[in-house]
């Protein structure tokens, strides 16, 4: 049985910690990653159409495309698995555009989003879709930081600690999906 | 006849809800385990691995296996010899619904207006609701969590009757091979075959709750299932899509009558995740 590479990552993700991932590989990854699922992309895209400043900074950030369940008097967030990331291939190579360095979901990815990840050199995470208890224990803290109307679709800035991941697309544009 | 006062519905249509999001169907997990015996790929081993922990993790501290805590869909058997006092019936079930996303952690998922808006209703109405008239004097009502995920997945198509069982089973097996990862595998893939339009999608709904171990009735139908399992198997998609032996832990059918000029194919996608609470008033 082939071995799997496991690195442990810290955001904002460098060139260099990218260049050394290879799609199958196994990652650890802590720092600060933002939730953003359907809502939250397309009020993004709206506000760099309109030329405004972002809540937050894109440059070597991780986006995880994500709406957790509420959380549990005393815990910092409720079950917190990956949505599915092909709904959001449509606004994805603009925020990578813009330095976005990393993606958490879950499935593939359409050519367009590939293309974008190898043109910025950056990374697409899976998830494990389902294991939502396991990933929240990866979560150290939430706090919403844009768009609280949105409800269970606000942005989230997330401190994470060794949530386990899956490279599913590398800078070199390999992806797990290619069966 | 029996009486049955509209809080019972209420308060067992809210624990329902909570329990099941709370858990899986067992027979799934034996499944999975099956799966993970046969798996060689490392990376589906692990995934595996982790989607078994998640569900010891999810029961241990009362949160919900998955953060898509679904669409609340109800299926309801009343008997015709109830009689539903101390309220209306289908908005018991709604509150229900309510106080178990509430009281639960649950996510609330729906939007009022599908274009429009999208604002969310925040309390997770309304549920679909389901009511078949039985025979008998008690009432069973089942709570299926459907995430979006794998709804998202599901298709339906008329098919000419000449297309026969090899276009039915060409359209399952197509329809799973095009979700790759997405509705989260290894799933269940429920069919309805016949009825009309809107009976042979609810058919493909109904059809995953029949249980993960019994074969359908129907000699032919069961061979037809069996196979498809094989077929779908062999597509290589795996867990989560990442390649791997096991894609479908079944495939469950419902065929019914059709008009003569028509072949309905419904194809309902469930996620490993395969959630659904049953129980039984009166």
């Amino acid at each position: 049985m082939k071995m799997m590479r496991v690195h442990e990552l810290t955001t904002p993700l460098t060139p260099e910690a990218i260049s050394a991932l290879r799609a199958g590989d196994k990652v650890l990854l802590s720092g600060i990653v933002y939730s953003a699922r359907d809502a939250a992309h397309k009020r993004l895209l709206e506000m760099i159409r309109r030329g405004e400043l972002l809540p937050f900074d894109l440059a070597g950030q991780v986006i995880y495309y994500l709406s957790p369940s509420p959380a549990k008097p005393g815990a910092v967030i409720g079950s917190a698995g990956p949505t599915s990331s092909y709904r959001l291939d449509p606004y994805t190579p603009a925020l990578l555009d813009l330095g976005l360095k990393g993606m958490i979901g879950k499935g593939a990815r359409s050519r367009e989003v590939i293309d974008a990840i190898v043109k910025n050199r950056a990374v697409y995470f899976m998830a494990v879709g389902g294991a939502a208890v396991k990933m929240a224990q990866s979560v150290v803290s939430a706090r919403v930081i844009a768009f609280p109307d949105l409800e269970a679709e606000a942005i989230l800035e997330l401190k994470i600690d060794k949530m386990p991941l899956f490279v599913a697309v590398d800078a070199s544009g390999n992806d797990i999906f290619q069966i | 006849m029996n009486e049955i006062d509209a809080s019972r519905i209420v308060s067992a249509v809210k624990t329902l809800c909570m329990e099941a999001n709370y858990q899986v169907d067992p027979i799934v997990r034996e499944r999975l385990r099956i799966a993970l015996d046969q798996e060689d790929s490392p990376i589906a081993r692990e995934i595996l691995e982790m989607i078994l922990e998640n569900h010891v993790l999810a029961q241990e501290k009362q949160m919900p296996v998955c953060q898509d805590c679904g669409v609340a869909v109800v299926f309801v058997e009343l008997g015709q010899d109830v009689h539903i006092v101390g309220g209306d019936f289908y908005e018991a079930i709604q509150e229900g619904v309510r106080r178990g996303y509430s009281d639960g952690y649950l996510r609330k998922s729906i939007v009022a207006d599908p274009v429009f808006g999208r604002k969310n209703t925040r309390d997770n109405t309304p549920a679909l609701i389901y009511t078949d008239i039985v025979p008998g004097d008690s009432i069973q009502i089942t709570v299926v969590p459907k995430g979006g995920g794998a709804e998202n997945m599901s298709e339906i198509k008329m098919l000419k009757p000449a297309d026969g069982i090899e276009g039915v089973k060409n359209f399952i097996v197509d329809r799973v091979k095009r979700s790759g990862g997405n509705p989260c595998p290894p799933v269940i893939v429920g069919v309805g075959v016949g009825g009309d339009f809107e009976q042979c999608a609810l058919m493909a709904k109904k059809a995953l709750m029949r249980p993960l171990n019994e074969p359908n009735p129907v000699p032919e139908w069961a061979e037809v299932e069996r196979d498809l399992l094989a077929h779908i198997n062999e597509l290589g998609i795996g867990p989560m899509g990442t390649g791997g032996k096991t894609t479908a832990l079944a495939v469950q059918i419902i065929q019914k009558p059709c008009h003569m000029a028509s072949l309905p194919v419904a194809v309902n996608i469930q996620c490993h995740a395969h959630r659904h609470w049953s129980v039984r008033i009166g």
